[in-house]
């Protein structure tokens, strides 16, 4: 109660070829008990910054909005107490604060997403009833029910190396859009077959299992073991096993 | 002179949480070019937020239910001050308009049968909520986004419109900024739909976001619509209280809903004493009755006894929570305690996880275990935008109104789970009507240069403001101020004090100085969106001034009970008057029809009385 906490946070914007230009900045305000990240950055701009750039919404875990990197680890800033973040900050040292590195910044910790919101579009849609008739039970709910809890926050794009480090925007769909795809796929109402594209748009393959991207998902959705791995079984059973392959050419399957 | 871009629609849409969103698929289907303007980004507007569940009578958890006895509830909910027309469509309707959303991809719980499950909430006789564990807000949104996605809808997100332009009575269009680089724009529009959500972040202790500020409610306003029931803003009782940085963050009523039971320091479980006289036949008045009913629940047989007092509508039990504090009876940190840990574990954390999460996350609590303290937080506006029952235009032409931001469904209370079947319900219609609507108009009205000039030079005033306050120094005070002095009890001497006091904060917001650049700056943001706070809390402190009487939503402690045989039976209006006063009226609703009458509870009519 009423101690002090200094944050050196990211102030910045892009430079004219589009590359983070900027610089930290430490920033000291008074702390009040059980206070998260985010409050820390509102108390910063109303004592210090009032342009300091930052989302959020629901500070309570369930849009996504404010992602970041706190003390170099992608999270969300509302659901970071600072007395864990305390715990972990060797004594004396800021807090650093960053934007997600892995998108182009679009001022201090905001950054641009549109990656993601057009990839959204490329996805095939569901295909549901036409009629209201249909019946499933829970536990078919239950398979998908753990991808639909997705925020979409991002932060398992933003630490997924293929993209970070690689940069295969282009090539790779992203943990994201397997939950996304995961659940269509397992779908109880859906008829479409995605697996082609999840091969190939969305390149799949390019994922080596690291399960860093489980690691942060705040939903707690275990991408890699639920999503990610079953998609690349049902795409090794479709493409490559032979015995499906021949099944599927004299039309026992579709 | 500063660059604009021009747009053209035939429907633009402001706002995309549920109501914007299902107005934009239902407008596209009617073959309309559909712009979407949002200040967050997409699937992030406050109905992410809602948690318990959608209320509509499908009759899969009890047979019993139907159409006419969820209009009575919502009725005797709303002490009877709805638009009942809106209240009648909306529970015939709202059923397939959940359905809908399954067909689209939404996954709700399921019955052992295999259909969408319904869980128990305040007001509602029946278990009627459709809902996935607590993150139901979540599910309708992202079914209603990645359907939106392929309509051909056209997303503006992070744009905040700050005018809506008209012609004679007729909204024509509408000006907006880029919140990430500070573009203009003006969005030429044949109709327009306003599905801007709610005002609760006038008060210091809210469950919404930066967002909810009106803007939408005022935008509204200033273009010549007429509001109704502002007095009528919702506290709900259970908000987080403890550590001060949650303060008002939402425990879903589904923890009621699930056997969650209140007490007080005393352990006493309090709400068997404020049952009101019209719900006394059906609140059990005794635990053990209480705790039966929740077995039977838990057991997933029809409920047999009577349920218990916790699940009185959200008016009852905050203003119980409220006494119980005033009387020295609140828990360690000024509340209550909201207990479920008596429930096995598994179903604690099956049917909210989210409340786990949070209470785990934030405070430190586990509520599989241990109480959590809750006390009262403002929460949703019953007010907002009268519109047409059937078509949702509001009384300007070519401009519609849906979700939060419209009026008349909820009266003076809303029930929970109400909210979100309203947003698809009238989103739909809105949607449908603008589109309808458009076809028939030929072309766009020409947008006069002066009022964008004009519009242009007030948007960017801010930045030549030097040495002026923080404008987040100005919106905190006023928040405060709202809490004290307009808060969930009321009395004259303090809503006039209000009043005074928003003089003050309407010419401090006039003199703020954000500095910085039109690049994402939530410091000039706020700034512009001081008016509009302002506007707000004045048509909610002088509705609630007017109305000399206890109901609902708003409590005068001068007034402390309800005064049916007058005040039952009017709703206030609130419009701008030839010299840009605001003014405010009395009006009553058309007689209801004999049909509906004969479903409601008779002697809560006090029909006798006139
Ligand atoms: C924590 C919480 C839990 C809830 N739980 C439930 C529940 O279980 N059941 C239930 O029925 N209800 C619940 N509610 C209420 C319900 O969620 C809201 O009333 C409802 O979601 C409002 O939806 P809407 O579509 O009207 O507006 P919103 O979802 O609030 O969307 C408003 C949109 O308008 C945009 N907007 C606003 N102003 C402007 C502007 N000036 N320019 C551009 N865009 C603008 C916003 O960016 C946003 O996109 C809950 C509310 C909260 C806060
Ligand atoms: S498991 Fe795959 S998707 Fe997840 S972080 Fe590793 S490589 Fe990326
Ligand atoms: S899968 Fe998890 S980490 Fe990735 S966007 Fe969704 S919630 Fe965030
Ligand atoms: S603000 Fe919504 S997840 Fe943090």
């Amino acid at each position: 109660m009423g101690k002090d906490v200094t944050f050196r946070v990211f102030r910045g914007e892009p430079d004219e070829d589009g590359d983070s230009c900027g610089e930290m900045v430490d920033y000291t305000v008074e702390m009040d008990e059980g206070m998260v990240v985010l409050d820390v950055i509102h108390q910063i701009q109303t004592e210090h910054a009032p342009d300091l750039s930052c989302r959020w919404n629901c500070k309570a875990g369930k849009c996504g909005s404010c992602s970041a990197e706190v003390n170099g680890k992608p999270r969300l800033m509302c659901m970071t107490r600072m007395s864990d973040i305390e715990e972990e900050t060797p004594a004396g040292q800021p807090v650093l604060v960053k934007p997600m590195q892995a998108f182009p910044l679009t001022k201090d910790l905001v950054v641009d997403v549109s990656w993601a919101y057009e990839l959204n579009k490329t996805i095939t849609p569901l295909a549901g009833p036409a009629e209201f008739d249909w019946n499933f039970q829970q536990n078919e709910a239950d398979r998908v029910q753990e991808f639909r809890a997705c925020i979409e926050c991002m932060l398992c794009i933003d630490t997924c190396h293929v993209l970070r480090e690689h940069k295969l925007f282009d090539e790779f769909a992203g943990p994201r859009f397997f939950v996304r795809l995961a659940n269509l796929e397992m779908h109880p109402l859906d008829t479409e077959d995605r697996l082609a594209s999840i091969k190939d748009e969305y390149g799949i393959g390019y994922c080596n299992i690291t399960r860093c991207c489980t690691d942060v998902c705040p939903a707690g959705i275990n991408i890699t073991d639920n999503a990610i791995i079953p998609l690349k079984e049902r795409i090794v059973t479709e493409y490559y096993d032979p015995i499906a392959w021949v099944a599927k050419k004299i039309g026992l399957r579709k | 002179m500063t660059d604009v871009t021009t747009h053209e629609y035939d429907v633009v849409i402001i706002g995309a949480g549920g109501a914007g969103l299902r107005a934009a698929i239902e407008a596209t289907r009617k073959g309309a070019t559909v712009a979407i303007i949002c200040k967050s980004m997409l699937g992030k507007a406050h109905t992410v937020m809602a948690e318990g569940g959608a209320a509509a009578a499908l009759g899969n958890a009890d047979p019993r239910d139907n159409w006419q006895t969820h209009f009575r509830d919502t009725m005797k909910g709303g002490k009877y001050l709805n638009d009942w027309r809106m209240a009648e469509i909306h529970a015939k309707e709202s059923p397939d308009r959940i359905r809908e959303l399954e067909q689209w991809g939404a996954i709700f719980d399921r019955t052992p049968a295999g259909l969408t499950n319904q869980r128990n909430f305040g007001g509602h006789t029946y278990p009627r909520l459709a809902h996935i564990g607590d993150a139901t807000g979540l599910e309708m949104i992202r079914t209603l986004q990645e359907r939106g996605i392929h309509s051909g809808m056209e997303v503006f997100m992070e744009y905040t419109v700050r005018k809506i332009f008209t012609n004679d009575g007729k909204a024509i269009g509408c000006f907006a900024y880029n919140r990430a680089d500070g573009t203009l724009h003006v969005f030429k529009a044949k109709t327009t739909v306003l599905a801007t959500g709610g005002i609760t972040r006038c008060w210091e202790v809210c469950s919404g976001s930066w967002e909810y500020t009106g803007e939408g409610h005022a935008l509204a306003y200033w273009a010549g619509a007429e509001m109704g029931d502002m007095e009528f803003v919702q506290f709900h009782p259970t908000g987080m209280i403890w550590p001060p940085s949650v303060k008002g963050i939402l425990v879903t009523e589904g923890v009621r809903g699930e056997g969650g039971m209140l007490r007080n320091s005393e352990d006493n479980r309090f709400m068997f004493n404020y049952v009101p006289e019209m719900y006394k036949p059906e609140f059990a008045d005794t635990e053990s009755e209480a705790l039966e009913w929740v077995q039977e629940v838990i057991d997933g047989k029809l409920a047999t006894k009577r349920r218990p007092p916790e699940l009185l509508t959200r008016d009852v039990v905050a203003k119980a929570i409220n006494s119980e504090i005033k009387a020295g009876r609140g828990s360690e940190h000024g509340g209550a305690y909201l207990d479920i840990s008596w429930r096995d574990e598994e179903d604690v954390r099956k049917k909210l996880p989210g409340m786990y999460h949070q209470f785990k996350e934030l405070a430190g609590v586990d509520i599989t275990t241990q109480p959590m303290e809750v006390g009262p937080t403002a929460h949703y506006v019953m007010g907002g935008v009268k519109v047409d029952p059937l078509t949702q235009e509001t009384t300007v032409q070519c401009l519609y109104a849906a979700g939060e931001a419209a009026t008349g469904l909820h009266g003076a209370n809303r029930l929970g789970g109400n909210s979100l079947s309203d947003l698809i319900t009238f989103g739909k219609r809105s949607g449908e009507y603008s589109a309808k609507a458009a076809a028939e108009m030929d072309g766009w009205e020409e947008i006069p240069q002066s009022e964008i000039d004009d519009i242009i030079a007030e948007t960017l005033a801010p930045f030549n403001r030097k040495g002026g306050e923080n404008p987040a120094t100005v919106v905190n005070e006023l928040r405060k101020m709202m809490q004290e002095k307009v808060g969930i009890i009321r009395t004259k001497d303090l809503l006039i004090e209000a009043l005074d006091d928003l003089n003050d904060f309407a010419a401090r917001g006039k003199t703020t100085s954000p500095g910085g650049s039109r690049i994402y700056n939530p410091g000039w943001h706020q700034a512009l969106e001081i008016d509009a706070m302002v506007d707000i809390s004045r048509m909610c402190t002088m509705a609630a001034l007017a109305r000399e009487e206890s109901r609902g939503g708003h409590t005068r402690e001068d007034f402390p009970t309800p005064n049916h045989s007058h005040w039952g039976k009017i709703n206030s209006v609130i419009m701008m008057g030839e010299s840009g006063e605001m003014v405010l009226e009395h009006r009553t609703y058309p007689p209801m029809r004999d049909d509906l009458k004969d479903l409601l509870d008779a002697s809560d009519l006090h029909e006798e009385e006139e």
